[in-house]
């Protein structure tokens, strides 16, 4: 490391300190007047505040006022229901009439962000410096040298360092296991105690272990090239995967612990919108701002590589704008605000009533929304992937494979490139395909039919599942916080549906192949060990056959690492199945044994 | 039958397979580096941290049981061929139907005093790894004899982890008893950039002792003395087949074989770095050390030994490297000093990391040879070039057709056209650009 990269080092790391540690510096008043509800619900609170009397109380953290909230509530929940019980007023239906969970949730987050009283909520614009802007700092300072480099391949030492070279298998195992156990459990307790869900989900994932390890014999092919040898663990990587882990469950199911980070985010959605910043600003605010900022590593790193360059300032651009700024302006502007390229079956709720409503009532450009989003996913997508392979949304413009290709390139050497991987990819992300194939038509039968309950499943619980499950545990929680665990692309290898969807068109219907130079492969491994897909590349490279795979994601690294220049992304129909199927490095027929000329 | 393959390197793996491929004869692979085929090139990968040494294996581990080809670790003693039985060093003894010989290479030594030190070393098998490993830490400076493919990739696994190297080489430029003089001038000036003190035209001398067996420091023929805690041992390496030398094989530098990979005694082949061809093809070497020809001859003697003969062919040259951070590639005819009969076109790139060459024949016009730094051409559309004997006019024309650099790289192509145009006065242009679909139709053709 050289002085630019310890002074950068030290920086973020002091910025990552203050990050984590602004969430305990505020105390909490309470203060009746803040209180922002329902008039249904208003006197119950209000009784249930003077019953716990906490009027005016002062808390030193948040984990007792949470839980002195949250008891208030309990007591108000209790009093609407005897409510309940002497009548509901004519227009309301009992679920609007009961505080609901969901609705307790967001008054304890509402109260939580009006009341704080300390040096964050004080301060917010300092902090933000301190924490996002100094680390924002802190990486360029650490990145810039790099792009004074000889131009060629960094990847000295991935291997060597602690947060990179990924786990072991036991300890690998356990996060796995654990996490899955720990998203079921906590599933239970999300669909209120209904414990259907979450026992079809567990059911669904032993048939496909079965199926992968039972079927012939696969229990005995051991893999080799998992990206877990037995004798290594860095534990640097671990933390920042547990920290990661902890940040997505704060995030989506207990916001009202991260009120802080929110409250930093406030003074930059009060600049771009005029309104206080909700979690979901605070996501795409540190989204976007990890994009760039690795963004720019990543540049600098393949500072060489053209290809490299354009496609990271394209994701780079496409969160910026489409993920970002557009939506924040559209809602700004009162219109419906989307991500216009967050295509279905990624983006799951497109087809929900509610958001089919809301585009057709929001008039010319709602509609204009819905028939762009619907035209990409039916039409735009399988045309742009005939021509150009899934890259050109996946490694192109996707939020997810941008923050993949930023992000979490310095981890893209830990996917799993055993064929045991490959046969579990297969049938997880055909799965999810399919799983969301079938909800979105329940849902669609509900919007146009009204009824809720078709052959006995009920479609809100099927959706709701579904965006907990799919949505927001699968593609959040484990998508990114396994980034050190299990490699950059988990979700988008074996969750994301759209990627499954992309990959089918484009592994029977594409010009889209990886095309091997003649006989020039040496068999290094370099292309597999830096795919992030895990696919092998180097067992088709050998062999001088094109390489034609769903999962393909067209970042080009295999090429890029490839030290005999043997690979190169290309498009074009011609002979593409002969090419990828015949083992081509060869140098005698085998049917008349003669020398190939 | 009864096969026996000694050596699990690319060629005795690739007959293994192509055996398998072809025959459902009993195959066994006997190694004492490693239980596992990996790839040898990839060893550089591991010292740096790119890779694991599990990533270098081209095959699972299950790959083996499953395709029936039974792999062992032991040491051939001794071979006997009369009864057609080998020695393990365990003692035990095993019998073969066919044998075939593929012990590779071992680094050459040239009587140097010294030479037999602990902390001398090569940079060939996997124990040559794990002696770097070992003695890395706390190394003041390591000393490279030799400059060949081996030298660089020794010297950029030493500079991977800042430790300071000093490379001896003979030749007045890096690798210029192979390279052309501008390429070799390339290498040379790359490596400076990359801060390696290189010395040219320096021969080793002497290996000191430490006083407990260990080398310390080196001597060069210019009298100049070299302290070091490491000396690599980069100047080639010759046929791995020691054990071999007191039987009734015949044996000159390598196992000597006719053009059927079999040698004197029946039934026995031998493949790969460590076979000497009796009558190479014309224009190249009688033992080739590299991956790509023990790659052929592996497949060429799984069929010989199936009983469906055919001759060894290389068929055109091609090899390719790396040299730090430039791609070097080679198809066809290129010699270092280029004779009287062959024009040669050479662009270089300002930058000085990039270049083209390409040799052709003055007399009748057509291509022999590509060399390239830093650019990357497709083997298939060379190598049709150079066998349809197409005319260097027509090549660069359609120069497109062999650019193989990655998408929106910049193409160069046009450049050695126009240099082609200043040199003759013609006025040709470059009419066909890069891209899949014209290349797929070209070789179709």
């Amino acid at each position: 490391m050289n002085i630019f990269n310890k002074v950068g080092l030290a920086l973020f790391v002091v910025a990552l300190a203050i990050f984590t540690l602004s969430l305990g510096l505020d105390g909490y008043t309470f203060k009746q007047s803040k209180l922002e509800v329902d008039e249904i619900h208003r006197n119950s609170i209000l009784e249930a505040i003077q019953n716990q009397d906490i009027e005016g109380k002062k808390f030193s953290n948040s984990f007792d006022y949470i839980h002195a909230l949250r008891k208030m509530f309990e007591e108000a929940t209790t009093i609407q229901e005897e409510k309940a019980k002497t009548g509901i007023p004519e227009d309301l239906q009992e679920w609007q009439f009961n505080l609901s969970k969901d609705k307790v949730n967001n008054y304890v987050l509402s109260i939580v962000k009006s009341t704080g009283d300390g040096i964050v909520s004080n301060n917010k614009v300092l902090f933000w410096w301190l924490t996002i802007g100094l680390g924002i700092i802190g990486g360029l300072i650490y990145i810039i040298p790099t792009f004074f480099k000889i131009p060629g391949i960094k990847n000295d030492h991935i291997y060597h360092r602690s947060m990179q070279k990924g786990l072991n298998l036991s300890i690998r195992g356990f996060f796995l296991g654990a996490t899955i156990i720990g998203i079921l459990l906590y599933g239970v307790f999300y669909m209120n105690k209904n414990w259907f869900w979450p026992a079809v989900t567990l059911v669904i994932s032993g048939i496909i272990i079965a199926l992968v390890l039972f079927r012939r014999n696969e229990k005995e092919h051991e893999p080799t090239k998992s990206a877990s040898p037995p004798d290594v663990t860095g534990w640097l990587g671990v933390i920042t995967g547990i920290y990661l882990i902890g940040f997505y469950i704060l995030l989506y199911w207990v916001p009202e612990y991260i009120v802080p980070w929110i409250q930093i985010a406030d003074p930059l959605k009060q600049l771009i919108v005029g309104t206080n910043a909700d979690r979901w600003f605070l996501y795409g605010m540190l989204y976007t701002v990890i994009v760039l900022t690795m963004g720019i590593r990543m540049i600098a790193k393949y500072w060489h590589n053209k290809y490299q360059i354009l496609r990271t300032i394209s994701v780079m651009f496409f969160q910026t704008c489409f993920a970002f700024l557009i939506p924040e302006i559209l809602s700004k502007l009162n219109m419906p605000s989307m991500d216009l390229k967050n295509i279905w079956p990624l983006n799951y709720s497109f087809f929900f009533d509610y958001n089919i409503s809301n585009l057709i009532q929001s008039g010319g450009f709602g509609i204009f929304l819905l028939v762009w989003g619907t035209l990409l996913a039916l039409v735009g997508v399988p045309v742009f992937v005939y021509f150009f392979g899934k890259r050109w949304y996946c490694s192109w413009v996707c939020g997810c494979g941008g923050l993949a290709e930023t992000l979490g390139d310095p981890y893209r050497q830990l996917s799993d490139k055993s064929l045991r991987a490959w046969k579990y990819e297969r049938f997880i992300v055909h799965g999810v395909l399919a799983f969301a194939v079938i909800m979105t038509i329940l849902t669609l039968y509900t919007y146009f039919s009204g009824a809720s309950r078709i052959i006995g499943l009920d479609s809100y619980s099927v959706r709701t599942w579904y965006g907990f499950l799919i949505g927001s545990a699968f593609a959040g929680v484990v998508g990114t916080g396994f980034y050190p665990l299990m490699g950059n692309r988990v979700w988008c290898r074996f969750g994301c549906p759209l990627a499954a969807y992309l990959g089918l068109v484009q592994r029977f219907k594409s010009k889209f192949r990886i095309t091997t130079n003649g006989s020039q492969c040496i068999s290094c491994g370099n292309c597999s060990t830096y795919c992030e897909m895990g696919i092998d590349v180097r067992w088709y490279a050998q062999r001088g056959q094109d390489i034609v795979r769903a999962s393909c994601v067209g970042c080009g690294i295999c090429s890029a690492v490839c030290p005999r220049g043997v690979l190169r992304l290309e498009n074009a129909s011609g002979d593409i199945d002969d090419r990828a199927e015949e083992l081509r490095a060869v140098h005698i027929s085998e049917d008349e044994v003669r020398l190939l000329s | 039958m009864k096969i026996i393959i000694i050596g699990n390197g690319i060629s005795g793996i690739t007959a293994a397979r192509f055996i398998r491929k072809l025959s459902d004869y009993e195959i066994t692979v006997l190694s004492y580096e490693t239980d596992f085929f990996f790839s040898r090139t990839a060893l550089m990968y591991i010292y740096m941290g790119h890779m694991r040494y599990e990533d270098t294996k081209p095959y699972e581990d299950w790959f083996w049981d499953k395709n029936k080809i039974n792999l062992k670790n032991a040491r051939v003693e001794h071979v006997d061929f009369t009864k057609k039985a080998l020695t393990l060093s365990s003692g035990e003894k095993m019998s073969y139907d066919k044998l075939i010989i593929g012990t590779g290479s071992a680094s050459n030594k040239f009587g140097w005093p010294g030479q037999d030190l602990e902390r001398v070393y090569g940079m060939y098998s996997y124990q040559d790894l794990e002696a770097m490993e070992k003695y890395s830490e706390g190394l003041k400076r390591a000393v490279i004899v030799g400059g060949g493919l081996i030298g660089i990739e020794m010297a950029e696994m030493f500079h991977s982890r800042h430790i300071p190297v000093t490379l001896l080489v003979r030749e007045e430029h890096y690798w210029n008893n192979v390279l052309p003089l501008e390429e070799s001038k390339m290498v040379s000036r790359h490596i400076r950039e990359h801060g390696l003190d290189l010395r040219l035209e320096t021969e080793l001398k002497e290996i000191h002792d430490n006083g407990k067996g260990e080398a310390n420091a080196v001597t060069t023929n210019k009298g100049e003395k070299i302290e070091c805690g490491f000396v690599g041992l980069t100047a080639g390496v010759h046929p791995n087949v020691q054990f071999l030398k007191k039987t009734d094989l015949e044996i000159d530098k390598g196992i000597v074989v006719n053009e059927f990979l079999e040698t004197n005694m029946q039934d026995v082949y031998a493949i790969g770095d460590c076979a000497q061809l009796k009558s190479p093809k014309e224009g190249r070497r009688s033992i080739e050390a590299i991956w790509y020809t023990g790659k052929m001859m592996g497949e060429t003697v799984a069929y010989n030994v199936c009983d469906r003969p055919v001759k060894y062919d290389p068929g055109i040259w091609f090899n390719s490297a790396k040299f730090l951070d430039i791609e070097y590639m080679v198809y066809g005819e290129v010699p270092t000093k280029i004779p009287d009969t062959m024009g040669t076109l050479y662009w270089e790139h300002p930058d000085g990391r990039k270049s083209i060459r390409i040799n052709y024949d003055k007399n009748h016009g057509h291509v022999l040879g590509f060399n390239l730094m830093g650019v990357r051409y497709r083997h298939e559309v060379c190598e049709k070039w150079i066998k349809e004997k197409t005319n260097i006019e027509n090549v660069l024309q359609h120069l497109g057709l062999a650019n193989f650099d990655p998408e929106f790289y910049k193409q160069y192509d046009r450049k050695v056209v126009e240099l082609y145009n200043e040199q003759t006065g013609k006025n040709l242009e470059l009419k066909t650009k890069r891209g899949l679909a014209k290349v797929l139709s070209f070789l179709n053709r």
